[in-house]
């Protein structure tokens, strides 16, 4: 049967605390006060919705054969390019082969759960084996605005396919509806919402309750047969009218990671069900239901086999992995909201060569390297004559792939002269674990925590911005181990 | 066989231009300058030059590529002018082929000039640029030349555990005796002297590299006229002379970069460019034998290594020699005669010449009292281009004819 095979969580590091953006902006909106509490996650200066969404990916396929995956989803609202395939790019930086199928889903925030249903429904027809499913979100409120509180930024993932399923999908109804609660034109920036007294009353309290209903009705449950009721709705007092109104225990209810995270667009839904998992037993039902421009509810059943899924970050370990950025105005800076001065060496122009990149695709985007099949030394980037002054076969090269591989920090520095929003650049070099090195940039870590010989794994981050061609590039970065997975 | 380059070709004059933020000046005032001044030097009219290469580095400012704008700058009559660049070994590397083709007996008398105008920047620092590749854009580092050079110093207290501090008080040092010397030098960029402590509370560049331990970004132009040892006899009657030693180059071969041999802790091509150019000049023991250096002190941790490299101070122990004043003015190998690229200054194109230039002046013994050198043998110049895991290291040792 069709069902979840694994999950992967992934919340940024950085943690900014509700209070200070309400110190800073609270004077121009009061009634803020109501959303101050507790903290919201931040991509950190080099992160967004896709490489978000790789890291979920990587923590889902986490014991999974990549080769053997067969399909690619990804569901965002804030994806970075309209047109480029958003999901070749994280394709290609998961390693997956180059013959599978891949898709963008955004629109409504419920486009993660429609992406997860197109994934099940196409295992279930057996026409594909296996699809991954990640989503992400990182949307903008305007300084002063509720929606700059409510919303985090987060990411969650999970593979589709028949072997070693940990939650068997076993059925689902959807409502889809034109309730502009929340709308983004073809160049806003920021999200715009209606009254959020209609979006409570009428959005989350009777178009939220038809889907549920529906999905009971077909399958004949009542709503206490699920041990977990997962399902985004930030406002809190709507939250406690639902859980009446369907009659959702306090157990049942999933938490909705307002306090540490925030509200994730298409991710939401995902990410709470990841929480949901990590604590499920075999034979728990849960009811998954996503909300945004309609709702998809779905029912999956926990199995066995959850016992048996290797360790990997999921939410728990994500929001383990917290710094606080105890900066309002960094935050601005780095989404580009208060355009800081990085100096005259940022307005240095460098084309993305398209041509280049798509020769150099799988080196760049997959950090793959290759492997000296003679003397076996293992080398990045990519090179036709071995490094090995004892070897030096010449085009006696396999691919090898460094992007899942631990290294350690041979030298490193951090640059206050290179041009950066996060200032002082860090880098230096990695010497990897099963051999091979690189100069790499650090991320997700302080100058002053690093050593030599720390333990680095790699993260698949925004190398750059492109504001005159408005787009963005990608490479891997080097962040410190957090924990043994 | 070959036997090298030793005492086949002699120079018969050289120019430097006064190095600095020459706000007043293009590249071509600058050729002039050092022009002029290495003309009078070799008592030649311009028409006798037969040949010249032209050094110049950076593509995204200064006076653009080949070897005409030279040419058109001095009016050279049709002659051959071949640029040559090799990174920071760009000077070393025009007065090396103008060298060698007198030595091949191409030609008689060849000119070498190097130029470099960085002060149209516009920032500090070197212009970024795909000095690499335009292939780096996608996957390098977000990296400066501070940063790519202060990673020596994080690799060099791992490889041999000493703490920072400590590194720290060494490159102060090296600062402090580079701006010593520089201050007595009314053509060098940068006169002041400072103290260490000044040096160790400097704002943070790239960490551990504070302001004082990078050079300085300069506008300049040095140039030399090169024959053989005998017409430089028939010319300069009476007069000393000074004659080529060696030149070597040893460029990087991606070990560095991509080999887990390397530990970052030092140049693996200056100590292979410098054991050839001893074998070269027939130096046995570097330590007693060469008089003074000008080395690539583009930060003062450069300079640290680099004296390990050269074999001058044994492996790991660059911090007492530098401490003892080994390479102070007054040291028994003072480095860095001139004030060196800390003090006065690194055009790319033009430093290597400005090198040759202090040791050329020193051995014909032209300088004040107060800044010369007691003990003259042999003046050893080395660049190091690129960055430390990929790079070019020149080593050029001159003599007395």
């Amino acid at each position: 049967m069709a069902g979840i095979c694994t999950y992967g969580g992934y919340v940024p590091r950085y943690r900014l605390n509700r209070g200070l953006i309400y110190q800073a902006m609270g004077w121009m909106n009061p009634a803020n006060i109501a959303n101050a509490g507790g903290e919201k996650s931040v991509a950190n200066f080099d992160e967004d919705a896709l490489t978000m969404a790789v890291a979920a990916g990587i923590d889902a396929l986490r014991g999974v054969d990549r080769t053997k995956v067969q399909g690619l989803y990804f569901a965002s609202t804030t994806m970075p390019y309209k047109e480029r395939l958003n999901a070749g790019i994280i394709s290609a930086a998961l390693g997956l082969n180059d013959q599978i199928r891949a898709a963008d889903f955004s629109g409504g925030i419920k486009c993660g759960t429609t992406a997860l249903l197109s994934a099940l429904e196409g295992v279930e027809s057996g026409r594909v084996d296996n699809v991954v499913v990640t989503a992400a979100d990182c949307r903008l409120g305007r300084p002063a605005s509720a929606q700059e509180l409510i919303f985090g930024d987060g990411a969650a993932s999970v593979t589709v396919g028949t072997d070693n399923v940990i939650a068997e999908f076993k059925d689902a109804y959807s409502v889809t509806y034109d309730f502009v609660d929340h709308f983004r034109g073809e160049f806003a920036k920021y999200d715009r919402q209606w009254e959020d007294r209609w979006i409570r009353d009428l959005g989350f309290m009777q178009i939220l309750p038809e889907a549920v209903e529906g999905l009971l009705a077909k399958t004949g449950l009542k709503i206490t047969d699920f041990s977990k009721v997962v399902y985004p709705c930030h406002y809190g007092a709507a939250r406690k009218g639902l859980n009446k109104k369907l009659g959702i225990a306090p157990e049942a209810d999933q938490d909705n990671l307002q306090q540490q995270v925030g509200e994730t667009g298409s991710a939401h839904a995902l990410l709470m069900l990841v929480a949901a998992l990590e604590n499920a037993s075999p034979g728990d039902k849960i009811l998954l239901v996503s909300f945004g421009s309609g709702c998809d509810a779905m029912f999956l059943e926990v199995t066995e086999n959850i016992k048996n899924l290797p360790k990997r970050y999921g939410l728990s370990g994500s929001l383990e992995n917290r710094a606080e950025l105890d900066n309002y105005t960094k935050y601005l800076v780095w989404r580009d909201i208060l355009p800081g001065d990085r100096g005259l060496r940022s307005e240095e122009d460098l084309w993305t060569r398209w041509s280049q990149l798509w020769r150099k695709r799988k080196e760049v985007l997959g950090l793959w390297g290759t492997q000296c099949q003679k003397c076996g030394t293992l080398q990045y980037p990519t090179q036709r004559v071995c490094v090995n002054p004892e070897c030096g076969a010449t085009d006696e090269m396999s691919p090898y792939c460094f992007s899942d591989k631990k290294g350690r920090i041979a030298s490193f520095t951090g640059d206050n002269l290179a041009a950066s929003i996060n200032p002082p650049a860090i880098y230096g070099q990695v010497v990897f674990e099963q051999g091979g090195k690189y100069m790499f940039d650090f991320t997700d870590c302080d100058l002053e925590s690093l050593t030599t010989g720390m333990s680095v794994e790699m993260s698949f981050r925004r190398k750059y911005r492109d504001q005159k061609r408005d787009i963005a590039g990608y490479f891997w970065k080097a962040v410190p181990t957090k924990e043994e997975v | 066989m070959a036997d090298g380059i030793k005492d086949k070709v002699a120079i018969l004059g050289m120019g430097c231009s006064k190095f600095g933020e020459r706000w007043d000046c293009s590249g071509e005032d600058l050729i002039v300058e050092s022009f002029n001044e290495c003309l009078k030097d070799a008592g030649i009219e311009k028409k006798e030059i037969q040949a010249a290469y032209f050094g110049t580095h950076i593509d995204e400012v200064n006076v653009g590529k080949a070897g005409t704008p030279l040419a058109t700058t001095l009016k050279l009559p049709f002659i051959p002018v071949t640029r040559t660049e090799n990174f920071c070994a760009t000077a070393t590397e025009a007065l090396r082929a103008a060298c060698y083709a007198v030595a091949a007996g191409a030609y008689d008398i060849v000119l070498a000039l190097g130029v470099e105008k960085l002060k149209d920047t516009g920032y500090g620092g070197l212009p970024d640029g795909a000095a690499f590749g335009t292939e780096m854009f996608l996957r390098g580092a977000n990296a400066t030349a501070p940063g790519l050079f202060a990673q020596l110093a994080t690799a060099y207290a791992a490889k041999y555990n000493i703490s920072m501090e400590k590194i720290k008080e060494g490159i102060a040092h090296v600062s402090e005796k580079s701006h010593a010397n520089g201050a007595m030098n009314p053509k060098a960029h940068l006169r002041k002297a400072v103290s260490a402590e000044q040096i160790k509370r400097a704002p943070m560049i790239a960490y551990p590299l504070g302001l004082f331990d990078c050079c300085g970004v300069s506008d300049g132009s040095a140039a030399a006229i090169v024959t053989t040892p005998e017409i430089a006899r028939s010319i300069k009657k009476n007069q000393g002379i000074v004659t080529v030693k060696a030149l070597q180059i040893s460029v990087s071969s991606g070990e560095e970069d991509t080999y887990t041999e390397w530990d970052g802790a030092h140049f693996a091509t200056t100590r292979v460019a410098a054991s050839k150019a001893y074998e070269e000049a027939g130096i046995k023991d570097p330590r007693e034998e060469i008089s003074m250096m000008e080395v690539h002190d583009c930060f003062s941790i450069t300079e640290f290594v680099t004296m390990e490299d050269l074999q001058i101070s044994p492996k790991g122990e660059a911090y007492e020699d530098v401490m003892n004043g080994f390479y102070d003015l007054d040291g028994y190998v003072p480095c860095q005669v001139d004030g060196g690229l800390k003090c006065f200054g690194h055009p790319i194109g033009a430093s290597g010449l400005r090198m040759i230039y202090a040791m050329y002046e020193q051995l014909l013994e032209r300088v004040p009292e107060e800044r010369r050198v007691k003990r003259l043998k042999y003046g050893l110049t080395h660049n190091l281009g690129g960055t430390p895991s990929r790079n070019v290291s020149s080593i050029a040792i001159v003599g007395r004819g």
